[in-house]
């Protein structure tokens, strides 16, 4: 049955029980959530599933950008040392309510403190809860940031930290630091079902919670008091849809209305469908090859320099992302603020490669290149990017062999020091802040963890270190451009692509934009037939 | 014939520790560790590593956990998922009759086809019926699964649009789901249309699920039935001038059934595992892909929860085809 029909209909509309004129956005998604507390998980399918449509945060990344605005906390203010940060709180936001839960007051500081004590305090009740990691409040080294949260009044708190930190307005905007209630949350823990939180989730966001079958179904209903905009559609149904020709099958055939991660293969026949727009953009990720900068004859700057004008990116991006992907110049993506758009490639010349080598006296040099045993939006298929720079180096008289492992062992192989050999892989940013690629995978306290390359720059440190803690974007935009420079010259990495991410709907759907934090977010997205 | 039956479910009990023990060891005999894969490329500390292997329990020696497990398992905990914090009872059941609906539909589709083509290929033998019922069942054997499935999801739900791409219902219908079986809630909903929307949505997958069983089942009969149709007792019940029908249909069949019924119980003990291609592409969701997931994320209690439960009903499927003989063949009954 179509989606038109499934719009005519009065079925679903007495079910429910809203209005004749109700509207359901389908979207095809990839595959099922984790949970829908988006604090405990890590993958995108999740957020999408939770934190854009159940959940606010404090402040949020304004949709298609990586701008922060203000969201449940209207406004914030950071002292002069940077090490205070004050949010005042947006009055009158009302929870979610379920079969289970009718909230009794209004959002407020107890929610705030509760959503990030639960993450960091061992002692919270809620700490252990539904096995909970904390990954992402670990991962941004919040336990070491955060040195408190006081509440000044129902509706101001303030975070004290233990350093200045200018991405921490970017940090909060994060789906690990949606806000839950802590009213919920102890009627919960006092009905003996503290797990509820986590599968029968409450929110303040623009869709309430109706019903989740895994591997099946999520159905979502407008939140009709929602304190911002409210949503479009008055109802929103994920139709998890493993299967990339299938999800492209389904948009054509009118059963669902948008979807994304097509297969690269597919995209131009959708372009050519007339009853299927493609939007793309540029994904807020980058994938490299990371020499080993202390080994020799890796650890001099020339020969990585030499190594890197001999990759022919373009045929990587043609055969490898089958062009949905753009050559990476810089270690950050082109969409995020600080991109340094002056800075110049290591262009593809073999030959001058070659006598870069020769004039630094290396000959008859052996390399192993590490290839990923998994896909990834920046890296969709290691062994043949690996098997392309095989290729490449061959011509300038480098002898490579390419290994792999299984992913964990990769993962953690690929961080000792003596590693003996380049290694493949990437990254996609978390919140829109260049120190997120910057400080983690180049930074001096890296090595030996994320810095794969093991490049520790003091130069290249100081201006990365200084820039966290400027109060501007402005001046840590500066800062920013100027450690790029750095970086190209100096080589860690070979910078290989940024992935395209491409997304498929009905010509229908209406106000879709690309985020560049790569979440489907469908507040503002409407249907116009 | 109870005793029969009784001696079987005793063979149960070392089959289900030796399963609990292979279940259990096959997922750590694998390289990597859900807390590293969790981790991804964003790595953990070793303190976070320690602390989380403490929480999961796999800081303690290997034989302790196991006993931790198997204790768990006789008073039926099967532990939680590492990645959705949810009991592996609890998310097997809620996927479990989506995969056995689809098996149960795919074994109907194979043998209501299969049968009948074996029975008629094995009378007309050497002839063109026989020849190109047993090429295509050739043909139906090999073919590539998503390759079959995308054939048709693109002919039938794409150009013709006489089926749905993918899921189990039209999302319109939305009513609770007791059984988990859809075709049983939707008829039970009461709401117009939903039964036969389940209906069409269950086509294709049960095409594409059974057709390699079908192609199996209807060689295996042909094979089977040509091998009782040379035997003398078929010859005397032709001489007395019993009509084919009855002969092919009825003594000949019912001798030829014990290959077939074993072929039968050994298609469905596969198709209970799951079926991870259709049911992936036809975004059904049954255990196939959960397992799938599970040895991806090296979701421990998954993989060794989900493969004991899968073990466990293809035990019972292997004791019901064992008791089956039994009523086909009244000589086993009193061995």
């Amino acid at each position: 049955m179509s989606l038109n029909k499934i719009m005519a209909t009065g079925l679903l509309l007495s079910t429910l029980g809203v209005s004749a004129q109700a509207q359901s956005l389908v979207y095809c998604s990839e595959g099922s959530p984790e949970g829908f507390d988006p604090a405990l998980y890590t993958s995108g399918t999740t957020f999408d599933a939770s934190s854009h449509p159940i959940y606010n945060r404090l402040s949020e990344f304004k949709v298609g950008t990586t701008e922060t605005i203000p969201a449940l906390a209207e406004s914030w203010d950071v002292s002069e040392d940077g090490t205070k940060v004050t949010f005042n709180l947006r009055k009158g936001v009302k929870f979610h309510s379920n079969a289970q839960f009718t909230p009794t007051r209004d959002f407020n500081a107890d929610d705030v403190i509760f959503s990030f004590d639960r993450q960091g305090n061992p002692d919270n009740p809620y700490n252990k809860v539904s096995g909970g990691t904390w990954e992402y409040y670990g991962g941004m080294s919040m336990p070491d940031l955060i040195e408190s949260i006081e509440k000044v009044d129902d509706y101001t708190v303030v975070f004290n930290l233990t350093r200045a930190e200018a991405p921490i307005i970017a940090n909060m905007a994060m789906d690990f630091a949606s806000i839950v209630s802590k009213e919920y949350a102890d009627a919960m823990l006092e009905a003996g079902t503290p797990e509820m939180l986590n599968q029968a989730p409450i929110g303040t966001g623009p869709f309430t919670f109706q019903a989740y079958q895994k591997d099946a179904v999520i159905r979502y209903l407008r939140n009709d008091a929602y304190w911002g905009d409210k949503a479009k559609v008055e109802s929103l149904i994920f139709a998890i849809t493993p299967d990339a020709s299938v999800r492209y099958q389904k948009v054509q055939a009118g059963e669902c209305h948008v979807t994304a991660y097509p297969n690269p293969a597919d995209i131009q026949s959708m372009k050519d469908a007339e009853d299927v727009v493609v939007m793309e953009q540029e994904g807020l990720n980058v994938g490299y090859l990371a020499y080993n900068t202390q080994v020799a004859p890796f650890d001099n700057p020339n020969v990585r320099k030499a190594l890197n004008m001999a990759i022919d990116k373009q045929a990587i991006i043609d055969v490898v992302f089958q062009g949905s992907g753009q050559i990476a110049k810089n270690p950050i993506p082109p969409t995020m603020w600080s991109y340094n758009e002056a800075v110049e490639d290591d262009n593809y010349d073999p030959e001058a490669a070659k006598a870069a080598l020769e004039a630094e006296g290396v000959s008859d040099l052996d390399l192993k290149i590490w290839a990923m045993p998994v896909q990834r939006p920046y890296n969709p298929n290691a062994r043949r990017m690996a098997e392309l720079m095989q290729e490449d180096f061959s011509k300038i008289g480098v002898n490579v062999e390419i290994v792999s492992y299984e992913w964990g062992e990769y993962l953690e192989r690929s961080k000792a020091k003596d590693r003996d050999g380049a290694v493949l892989l990437g990254w996609t940013g978390d919140n829109g802040d260049p120190d997120n690629f910057l400080a983690v995978l180049l930074g001096c306290d890296g090595v030996e963890k994320s810095n794969r390359a093991q490049w520790c720059n003091e130069e290249f440190d100081a201006l990365i270190q200084k820039a966290k803690v400027l109060p501007t974007q402005e001046e840590r935009s500066k800062l920013y451009e100027e450690a790029q420079v750095i970086f190209k010259d100096q080589a860690p990495w070979a910078t290989i692509a940024h992935s395209v991410v491409y997304m498929a709907m009905r010509p229908e759907v209406d106000g879709y934009v690309v985020h560049p934090l790569g979440g489907h977010i469908f507040n503002q997205v409407g249907l116009s037939k | 014939m109870l005793n029969y039956v009784l001696g079987r479910l005793l063979t149960f009990i070392p089959t289900f520790v030796g399963v609990t023990l292979i279940s259990f060891s096959f997922i750590r005999a694998l390289p990597g560790d859900p807390i590293q894969v969790m981790a991804g490329e964003r790595g953990i500390s070793d303190e976070r590593y320690a602390e989380l292997a403490k929480q999961f329990g796999y800081d303690r020696p290997i034989y302790v956990q196991f006993w931790e497990y198997l204790t768990g398992v006789l008073q039926g905990d099967l532990g939680n998922s590492f990645v959705t914090k949810r009991p592996v009872w609890d998310e097997f059941f809620a996927l479990f009759p989506a995969t056995l609906e689809l098996s149960i539909c795919a074994m109907i589709f194979a043998v209501l086809l299969g049968l009948p083509a074996g029975v008629i290929a094995a009378v007309n033998r050497g002839k063109f019926f026989d020849r190109a019922l047993m090429s295509t069942a050739l043909v139906g054997y090999s073919m590539p699964i998503f390759w079959w499935a995308l054939l048709l999801i693109i002919v039938f739900s794409g150009n013709l649009q006489w089926t749905p791409v993918s899921g189990r219902i039209d999302l319109l219908y939305y009513f609770p789901d007791p059984t988990g079986f859809m075709i049983i809630d939707s008829l039970a909903s009461g709401q117009k249309g939903a039964f036969t929307s389940a209906l069409r949505h269950l086509i294709l997958p049960t095409v594409v699920l059974g057709t390699i069983p079908l192609a199996v089942i209807a060689r295996q009969t042909r094979s089977a039935m040509l091998e009782v149709l040379g035997e003398d007792y078929i010859r005397t019940a032709r001489a007395k001038g019993m009509s084919p029908l009855r002969v092919n249909g009825v003594h000949a069949l019912r001798n030829a059934l014990i290959p077939v019924v074993t072929v039968i119980g050994l298609s469905v003990g596969t198709l209970l595992a799951g079926a991870i291609l259709t049911e992936t592409i036809f975004s059904w969701p049954g255990i196939g892909k959960w397992m799938v997931d599970s040895i991806f994320r090296r979701d421990y209690p998954v993989v060794q929860g989900g493969l004991l439960l899968i073990a466990v009903m293809v035990m019972i499927v292997n004791l019901t085809v064992d008791m089956l003989y039994g009523v086909i063949n009244p000589k086993i009954r009193k061995r």
